[in-house]
């Protein structure tokens, strides 16, 4: 349920959302907890009704806890390598002042 | 009453599914169609969870791990395709 809760927030997250860059915030964190919410509630339902420990779905549980950020992390800088701008109520865009910084002092 | 319940979040996970496809078919740019797509894959091993849970069979988890090594993956060689243009490198030193 809490899992299926935190779906719907990411979902709604990746219409509402105005730019690339929150819409990977709200994917990523989310749909993670989400996951992981379901996941430990499958853990819990094989151990209380077949009495079973499932090494499996805590490996799953581990999996997408590591991984997930990662590919947000990933598909982020690669939009912003491409040029992807941010939302027009962006304020502070350091890594393009350091990028410009950083061409005017190989221009040197 | 475990049953309505993960049929209650069956049915949220279709809907945040539903969302999300929305977002992959009108995104602006491509980024935002891989980030839809790997929170797509990701909602799919929660589905995959809860029909493991609603049939009441364990022959579905090796399932999970699988999807979650390949939405991984996936996600991985498309952005290393939007950045440099390549998959796998050729040159190792440049």
């Amino acid at each position: 349920m809490i899992g299926a809760f935190f779906s719907v927030v990411t979902a709604i997250g990746l219409i509402r959302l105005p730019d690339l860059y929150t819409r990977t915030h709200a994917a990523s964190k989310s749909a993670t907890l989400g996951v992981m919410c379901i996941l430990i509630g499958t853990l819990i339902f094989f151990l209380t009704e077949d009495g079973m420990f499932n090494s499996r779905i805590v490996l799953g549980i581990f999996f997408v806890l590591i991984t997930a950020p990662v590919g947000g992390h990933l598909i982020a800088r690669a939009a912003y390598n491409m040029g992807v701008k941010p939302a027009p109520e962006t304020v502070v865009d350091d890594l393009a002042d350091k990028e410009k910084h950083e061409k005017a002092k190989s221009r040197k | 009453m475990l049953t309505i319940a993960i049929y209650i979040a069956l049915v949220g996970v279709a809907a945040s599914m539903i969302g999300i496809v929305i977002r992959v078919v009108k995104g602006p740019s491509a980024a935002d169609r891989v980030v839809a797509l790997d929170s797509l894959g990701i909602s799919l091993i929660a589905m995959t969870g809860l029909f493991s849970m609603l049939l009441d069979s364990s022959v579905f988890l090796e399932v999970i791990l699988l999807l979650g090594i390949l939405a991984f993956i996936g996600t991985v060689a498309f952005s290393k395709y939007l950045e440099k243009g390549a998959i796998v490198d050729r040159e190792r030193h440049k």
